[in-house]
Parts: C-alpha cells; sequence; structure tokens
C-alpha cells in the first residue's frame, strides 16, 4: 500500500527512475554483444530491436502501478477542460442549460420527496390508515367523507380490527392578551386523548391528554405547539401548569408539543382535548360530519378485515338513522395520502414536466455536441488513424459531457436550493412543507441527475464522432457536396424529439393555465372590486347573551358605516369564495321526502340585513331582511336561487316554510322564505350549492364567528387599519383575522392551481426557447456545410428566395414531424390532466391551436436568420473558399 | 515483442523470485541468469520483465535499492523481502504439485 501511495505522489521521479533502469538494460545488451565481438554500432542496432520501443514498454511497465487510470483520467479531464475553453460561447450555453435544468429537476425532486416519499415523521408510519365514512350515492373524485363524531365513537368501542382509533378536528380560539401581549385567533386542533399516542409522539414538555380530561365538560386542558410555546411563551417550560385564556375561558397547558410536529399542518398552533369542544348532544350525533379519523393496524389483522368490520357497523348505525344523512359505509386510506391528497397530482405533473425540460434540454447538448463533433470530424479521423483506441476517444467525448453536465450539475444544486426557498415561502398551501429541505440525499440525487445527461447528452454524439471511417473522414474534403449528411440526419432527429416533447410541454401547460385563468376569473356571484373582509369571533365570556352580540354588531357596523371612504358595511359569517362553512339538511312541509338518502341540504350563512347590498348579491324576488328580522322575530330566511330551482321546481317559494334539520313538525327550525338572491360559489371552482341564509341579528349561537364586509371608495387595503381600530375601541381584547380583499380570499383558495400552472407554464416556455436555440443550431450548420453547393445553385441561377425556401423547408420538417408527434401526446396528457382542469376540455382548441401557433412562430424565428444567410450567400465567395 | 505468455502463464515472478533468492541483482542479471541456468530455453523479454519486477514490488515480496554494479555503474538491484521468501515457498510448493500433475497426466 505504502509502495501504491508512493506511485502516485512520486511518478515523476519513478518514472526517471524506471528509464534509468532500462537504458541500463540496453548497455548492458550493447555491452555484452561487443564482449562477443560484434562490432559497437551492430551490437547497439540489435539490442535495440530485441528490446522494442523503449516507450511503449514503459508505459507497460507504468501501467502495472494502480494509478493508472486515474493518471488517464486527469489527461482526459485537462484535455476536454482545455478543449471546451476554448469555445466558451458553447460551453456557456452547454453549462447554462444543463444548470437550469438539473436546478430545477433538483428543486422539484427536493419537495416531491419530502411531500410525497418521505414517511410520516410518527412511529412506524406504514401502520397509519385515516378511516373515513363514505356514502354509496357519493360517486365523486373524492368518496372520503368526514366522520361524525358518534360514529367515531362507536367505532372505536365496538369494532375491534384496528389497534386504536383517534379523532381529531380543526377549530380555532380567542387568545387573549396576558401581560401585554396581543391578542390573537389561533387555529387549533381538537384531537381525542388517545390521538397522541396512537401517533406514537411524546410531547417535548409536560404529558398528552387523559382520558378523563376527554370528556364533556372536564377541566379545560391545552397543548401547546412548539412555535406557539416560543412565540408567545419565549419558550419558558414553567409555563407547563399554568393558564392560558381561550376563548375568554382558562385553560392549563398540560404539555407542549416536539418542534417537528407540524399535523395536520403547520397553523395548527395548540391542542384541546376532541370533546372539549363538542356539547353532550352534539357528541353522539351520526349525521354531523367534521371529524378525520387516524387508526392504526394491528399487525394480526389484515386491513380488510379491519375495515370490513367498521363498514359492517357503519351500516346497522346508517338503518338506525335512515332519515338521517348517516353514510352506510367506511373507507380507508394511507395517512399520508390524506396528508397530500390535495397536491399530490399537481406535484407529480410538476415533475413529469420537469422531466420533460431535462429530457429537452440533454436533447439540445447532445445537438450542440453533434455539431462540434462533425467540426471535429478530421482530428477524430487522424487520431484513430495514428493508433488511439476507439474507447479512448469514446472517453474523452464522454468526459467533455460529464465536466459539461457536472458543472451544470453544481450550478444547478444552488438552483436548486434558492428555488426550493423561494418556493416554500410562497407555496404557504403545501402540506408537509416543514419537512422540505436540500440534504445528502438530494445532492446524491443530483449527482444521479448528472451521470444520467451525460450519458443521454454525450452518448449519441460520442458514439457517432468515433464511428466514421478513418478513409471516409480524411477523404471527405470540405468541398464534397454530401458531407456529414448523417450527423445533419442524427440532428433533425433529435431536434423532433425535442420539439414533440417542447409540444406535450405546451400543450399541458396551455391547458392547466387556461383552466387556472378560467378559475380566477369565474364568477362567485358577488362583487370583488374595492371590497374588505376581516373576520373576528366573539367569545362566550361578555358576549353569552344574544343581545350582546347584537348590540357589539350594531355599535361596530355603526362606526365602521361613519369612516369616510365607506360606501357600506356588513356582517355575515362566511363570504363567497371564503369556504364551505357548514351546511343542513332541510324539509319542506307538503314536499313528500322521495328517498331519506337525498334528504334536501344546504349551505347556512348568517347575514345582516345590508350583506347582499355590500356585497352586490343581486336579489331576485322577495326581501332583503330588514331591521325586523332580529332576536324574537328571526323566523325568516333568504334562499339562494339554486335552492329555489332544485327545491322549488314549478312553484313560487315566496312565503313557503322550510324546517331545518329532520323533524318536520319542529316549530322552533320552522322558517318562512322572505327572498330569493344570487347564487354564490362557497369556492372558485365549486359547483353551485343550495344556500340558505338567516338573520345574523337574530343572534343565533352559530353565528358567533362573523365576518366584517366592507365596501369602499379605492383601495380597500388603505381602510384595514381605521377599521381593526374602530373594533378595537369596542373591545381591545377581540382579536380580528384574515384581513383580506375577494380577489385575496379567491387568490388563497388558489393557490395550488397557480402554482401548478405557473411552473409548468415556466418550464414549457424554457424549453420553448430551448427548442428554438437547437433549430438555430441545426439549420446554422446545415448552412455551413451547403454554402458551397448554396454558392453552385446561385451561380446556376437560382432566385433567392428559392434558396431562402429550399433552407426554410429544411428546417420545418423535423418541426412538423415533431408537431405532428407532439400533438398525439398532448392529447394523451390532457386526458392525464383531467382531473386538474376546470371549464376547460382535455382537447380544448383553443390551447392547441394557440400552442401549436406559438411553436410555428419561434420555428420561423429561428429558421429566419440561417435561411436569410443562406440566401446572401455570395456565389463567388462560396466557390473560393477552401 | 515479447508477452508474458512466452513463459508458462505465471512462472515469471517464481522465476524471478528464485532468481534473486540468493543475491540482490538488477534487471538484465535476472533475465540472463534465467537464460543462463534455463540453458536459453526460457527467454524473459523485456516487455514482461519490468511489469512483472514493478508488480512485485507493489506487491511487497521484493524491495529494490541503486548500488553499483563492478563496472561501476549506477543499476537498480532487487533483493527479496520476508513476505516475498513466503511467497516463494508458497508458489514453489504449487509449482511442484502442478508440474507434477501435469506429469502424471501427460506420462500416463
Amino acid at each position: 500500500m505504502q509502495k501504491t501511495l508512493s506511485t502516485l505522489f512520486r511518478r515523476g521521479s519513478e518514472t526517471a527512475r524506471l528509464d534509468e533502469e532500462m537504458r541500463f538494460h540496453i548497455e548492458q545488451e550493447i555491452a555484452d554483444r561487443v564482449a562477443r565481438g560484434v562490432s559497437p554500432e551492430d551490437a547497439r542496432r540489435e539490442a535495440m530491436r530485441q528490446f522494442g520501443n523503449p516507450t511503449l514498454l514503459r508505459d507497460e511497465a507504468r501501467r502495472v502501478w494502480s494509478w493508472g487510470w486515474l493518471e488517464a483520467l486527469g489527461r482526459d479531464m485537462r484535455i476536454s477542460t482545455r478543449k471546451l475553453m476554448r469555445s466558451p460561447g458553447f460551453t456557456i450555453t452547454a453549462v447554462a442549460v444543463m444548470a437550469l435544468c438539473i436546478g430545477a429537476t433538483t428543486c422539484l425532486f427536493t419537495v416531491v420527496r419530502a411531500v410525497l416519499l418521505e414517511p410520516l415523521p410518527f412511529h412506524d408510519p406504514d401502520k397509519l390508515v385515516m378511516v373515513y365514512e363514505h356514502f354509496r350515492s357519493n360517486l365523486s373524485e373524492n368518496p372520503y367523507n368526514p366522520v361524525a363524531s358518534g360514529d367515531f365513537y362507536e367505532w372505536r368501542e365496538k369494532t375491534h380490527g384496528f389497534d386504536d382509533m383517534a379523532a381529531w378536528q380543526t377549530t380555532s380560539f380567542n387568545v387573549s392578551d396576558e401581560q401585554g401581549k396581543l391578542p390573537e385567533v389561533a387555529e387549533a386542533g381538537a384531537g381525542s386523548w388517545n390521538l397522541f399516542r396512537l401517533l406514537g409522539v411524546s410531547p417535548a414538555l409536560g404529558r398528552t391528554f387523559t382520558e378523563n380530561e376527554d370528556r364533556v365538560g372536564q377541566a379545560q386542558v391545552a397543548m401547546l405547539s412548539w412555535s406557539l410555546f416560543q412565540r408567545r411563551f419565549g419558550g419558558d417550560a414553567s409555563i407547563v401548569g399554568k393558564q392560558i385564556d381561550l376563548d375568554a375561558k382558562p385553560y392549563t397547558i398540560v404539555g407542549v408539543l416536539p418542534e417537528w410536529f407540524a399535523y395536520p399542518t403547520a397553523r395548527v398552533q395548540l391542542w384541546v382535548p376532541y370533546a372539549s369542544i363538542k356539547t353532550s348532544e352534539s357528541i353522539h350525533w351520526p349525521d354531523n360530519h367534521d371529524s378525520s379519523v387516524v387508526a392504526r393496524i394491528r399487525p394480526d389483522v389484515s386491513l380488510k378485515t379491519a375495515i370490513g368490520e367498521v363498514s359492517a357497523l357503519q351500516y346497522r348505525i346508517h338503518m338506525e338513522h335512515q332519515s338521517q344523512p348517516v353514510a352506510e359505509d367506511a373507507m380507508t386510506r394511507p395517512m399520508i395520502e390524506d396528508v397530500v391528497s390535495d397536491v399530490k397530482t399537481p406535484l407529480l405533473v410538476m415533475m413529469a414536466a420537469v422531466g420533460c425540460m431535462l429530457l429537452i434540454g440533454c436533447l439540445n447538448v447532445s445537438n450542440l455536441l453533434v455539431a462540434r463533433a462533425a467540426a471535429r470530424q478530421k482530428e477524430m479521423a487522424i487520431r484513430g488513424a495514428l493508433g488511439a483506441g476507439r474507447f479512448t476517444l469514446l472517453r474523452e467525448q464522454m468526459m467533455e459531457t460529464m465536466i459539461l453536465c457536472a458543472c451544470g450539475g453544481a450550478f444547478g444544486l444552488l438552483l436548486a436550493m434558492a428555488g426550493t426557498r423561494w418556493l416554500m415561502m410562497h407555496w404557504k398551501q403545501l402540506p408537509r412543507a416543514e419537512a422540505v429541505h436540500v440534504d445528502g440525499v438530494v445532492v446524491l440525487f443530483a449527482c444521479g441527475v448528472v451521470c444520467l445527461t451525460a450519458v443521454l447528452a454525450g452518448l449519441l454524439p460520442a458514439i457517432s464522432a468515433t464511428n466514421k471511417n478513418v478513409l471516409g473522414a480524411l477523404q471527405d474534403s470540405a468541398r464534397a457536396v454530401g458531407g456529414g449528411l448523417s450527423k445533419a440526419r442524427l440532428r433533425k432527429l433529435l431536434l423532433m424529439a425535442e420539439i414533440a416533447l417542447t409540444v406535450v410541454l405546451l400543450i399541458a401547460a396551455g391547458l392547466l393555465l387556461k383552466s387556472f385563468v378560467h378559475l380566477r376569473s369565474s364568477d362567485i356571484g358577488c362583487a370583488s372590486e374595492n371590497v374588505l373582509t376581516m373576520k373576528y369571533s366573539l367569545p362566550n365570556a361578555g358576549y353569552d347573551k344574544p343581545e350582546q352580540q347584537v348590540a357589539f354588531s350594531e355599535s361596530l357596523l355603526e362606526g365602521v358605516r361613519r369612516l369616510p371612504g365607506v360606501r357600506a358595511a356588513a356582517l355575515g359569517t362566511v363570504v363567497p369564495g371564503a369556504g364551505w362553512g357548514g351546511d343542513r339538511v332541510f324539509l319542506i312541509p307538503g314536499h313528500p321526502l322521495v328517498d331519506p338518502q337525498h334528504q334536501p341540504d344546504a349551505v347556512q350563512r348568517w347575514v345582516d340585513p345590508e350583506y347582499f347590498s355590500t356585497l352586490q348579491i343581486p336579489l331576485i324576488a322577495g326581501r332583503f331582511f330588514d331591521n325586523h328580522d332580529r332576536l324574537d322575530h328571526s323566523n325568516y330566511v333568504i334562499i339562494s336561487k339554486e335552492l329555489a330551482r332544485r327545491y322549488f321546481p314549478n312553484e313560487d317559494p315566496l312565503h313557503k316554510f322550510i324546517v331545518m334539520g329532520i323533524d318536520v313538525t319542529n316549530k322552533k327550525n320552522t322558517y318562512e322564505v322572505v327572498g330569493i338572491v344570487g347564487d354564490t360559489l362557497y369556492r372558485v371552482g365549486s359547483r353551485v350549492k343550495s344556500t340558505v341564509y338567516f338573520p345574523i341579528l337574530s343572534g343565533a349561537p352559530d353565528s358567533r364567528r362573523k365576518t366584517l364586509v366592507v365596501r369602499t371608495d379605492g383601495d380597500p387595503l388603505r381602510f384595514a387599519i381605521p377599521i381593526q381600530k374602530q373594533i378595537a375601541a369596542l373591545d381591545p381584547q377581540l382579536p380580528v383575522v384574515d384581513v383580506l380583499t375577494i380577489p385575496q380570499i379567491v387568490g388563497e383558495s388558489t393557490m395550488n392551481q397557480s402554482f401548478t400552472a405557473s411552473l409548468v407554464l415556466a418550464f414549457a416556455v424554457l424549453s420553448l426557447l430551448l427548442a428554438g436555440v437547437g433549430l438555430y443550431g441545426v439549420l446554422s450548420y446545415l448552412v455551413t456545410q451547403r454554402v458551397t453547393e448554396i454558392g453552385i445553385r446561385i451561380a446556376l441561377g437560382a432566385q433567392r428566395s428559392q434558396v431562402l425556401g429550399l433552407v426554410l423547408r429544411d428546417g420545418m420538417r423535423p418541426v412538423l414531424a415533431g408537431l405532428a408527434v407532439g400533438v398525439a401526446g398532448g392529447a394523451a396528457v390532457g386526458v392525464l390532466l383531467r382531473t386538474l382542469l376546470y371549464g376547460t376540455k382535455p382537447m380544448d382548441p383553443l390551447v392547441f391551436f394557440g400552442m401549436i401557433l406559438a411553436l410555428l412562430a419561434v420555428a420561423a424565428i429561428a429558421s429566419a436568420a440561417p435561411a436569410w444567410r443562406a440566401s446572401s450567400v455570395d456565389p463567388m465567395q462560396a466557390l473560393r473558399t477552401e | 515483442m515479447g508477452r508474458p505468455n512466452d513463459l508458462v502463464q505465471g512462472t515469471l515472478g517464481l522465476l524471478i523470485l528464485k532468481t534473486i533468492s540468493l543475491e540482490p541483482k538488477h534487471g538484465w542479471a535476472i533475465a540472463k541468469r534465467i537464460e543462463q541456468i534455463s540453458n536459453d530455453v526460457l527467454q524473459v523479454q523485456q516487455g514482461s520483465l519490468y511489469p512483472a519486477l514493478q508488480r512485485l514490488e507493489q506487491q511487497g515480496w521484493i524491495r529494490s535499492k541503486w548500488g553499483e554494479t563492478e563496472t561501476g555503474r549506477q543499476a537498480r538491484f532487487y533483493s527479496l523481502t520476508a513476505a516475498g521468501k513466503a511467497q516463494l515457498e508458497r508458489e514453489r510448493e504449487m509449482w511442484t504439485r502442478l508440474s507434477a500433475a501435469i506429469d502424471l497426466v501427460v506420462e500416463s
């Protein structure tokens, strides 16, 4: 080993010694012969002949040193670097292309790996599944219905196929100001006591909930997330055991969750026991579908058996409550699927797009390399003739590609790090974002991509460059008109593949973009300009009487309406576009219920008299609420056009009655329809849903969480601070959240689509650019090759326009072929993307034609310069050169 | 050109080890000695000799030292190491077994 190393570091002196030894050998041979009486000259000649080629011998001896390959590698690298430095334009282009492609691929891989591939950070995560209810009538893409708490408790008690089951749902609390900290609204989780045990999460401080604490009306306890613990309590461990005021009620902090815990999202700031947010009634309801259920598979029971048991039980519950919307079946899927369900397809689409771009980048570099190889054809042939092995030449060629790709990879990794950071900062909707980071595996992946790209980009040109019979290349004079035709064919083929891929990407991007634009511009049914919304939630303490709530609302509205520049102000619970916000089944007296499974169902909203005029939701018939529809006189509702159309066909719903719930005789829940208003969407891209509006000034308990809606003159965000000051003046304890304009609300709910569309579009545009550069390269090369031929043509009387056409035709042939393949591919991709499209058909003609035109335009521009150069060839010049 | 297979494959190492087991020798002397002892039957080509010497040295079986020849010229002398002695014994034993076996087959 020592010797091995010494040969590596003292190669120079070792070589000298070897030379000296061999010289000595020859001298001895000569001396031997002279001693035998041969003349010195003859002796020298004979000895040399017998000895052979000293250089070769030396090389052979040196090859024994185990570092020969390293030397060869170093030499290859030196030569390749020198060659690359000699053509900086090519090198910079190729490295930039590779950096961009490898960077984008690595960045996307980083995200995909952390979000989709990494197991959840819980104990034995493969055994964790989510259990859902399933309505047999639900045939949509998403068959997984949330679970009612009543059903969950039945499942947990009466089935034994799972190790354990835990439930959680999200809620929010006003965290009161204390010790000078501002009040805030915190998103919270309500989890059953065994949730953390089931997930295998132990708290960083204190303990989790006990079974006894997880009961309706028990002592109030809470756990903090690490971030709330750090942010609000400065990481002071003595906070455990102390109290925190949530919705103005004291909760004892029993523990702090570890830093890495970010389930279901990082936005959840604190946890309370599941039952603590239920009432002794609601906890047993089998039809209030609001919870998620996590279960751990038992090692000795198959998942199928376990879920079959739950399903059978659920069917019994369903049969016992036939008049209620209780699901027939239970369904399951792995927990990770539930966490990433919204972003899985978008991420995979982006990954596929970036893969396409990488491939296009490789083809482009490959194309550039073929051009270089063509220029160096003779060099290769001469070196081959002088005895360089094909493998050596191939290795050298590959080394060049390898260096290009490695440089590209290094820059790409930097790009990927920056890109990942940018994505994480801006893509707030991404689940598991906290787990995304560049680490060893990502670097390894980048190295893998570098090797792959080197092989993809380099092998074809390298083989074609070294695959030339020596004589042919040497005889191939520059004047030979057909020179390099096979290489041109190879380049055209590469170009065709590139264009086909580009077209596929363009079409995918076009479809996603169109559907995104469609989504963003879709009419959610209310005014979107100059409207500001903000949410607050009145706590029970101090506002437990309806009168107190109404008094607060009225003083607030009065104050806000007095602000200069405010045109209108109103209160509602959930504004259009801001989400589902809860629904309820209802009955219409006199309408027979045909099928209990299809009981009428409507989204519920509470609004004040000016809500509709403020949001400019049109009145279709009847009247809006007025100031008399409050407190005791609140048995009036306004319904949406969709509800009227669907449940009152062929009759006038005005002054008819509807009964909320399932008991048609319940007088308290009977409401008279006084108005019909236009439809609104609860979320952009959703179907129109029947909606029923109740007067908010009725002080109904469900209307504690309120959204203030203000229509203003000019930029509504200017009014945010003055309005918040109004609220603070009324109640300094009351935190305000989500100060947003309607477009911002829509923007937040379409963030996934926005990222998918814009990233895929970016990749497609880059690919288009690459394809353009590729086309330009191929045509320029062809024109240079054919200068002589073109010169002769022009000398013989060909018109410039004919020459122009000749080159353009040459360029357009691979473009058109690629286009045809690409359009076919695009059609297939459109079908695959179906689930991501909104208001756009997979074969949208506008997108297809638009993208084809875009490609043709780029192709025309890319061909124009070489074609023009060809047509302006001076025949004398062309024939004289060489 | 001489190639290693001019000799029975793999025996050059054994011959070199044996040749220098008595006293250190330089490359030319090793070749001459082998030719001499074998009555010129075994011709060691330089093309095989020097790579073989390099290989043996890398294995740690021989070591080289620069010294003066009888004629006063600087040359590289090779000598056996302890590991080389052991290796020589192993190879010699193997050769004996092998040649005996070949004898059995050829003479039967």
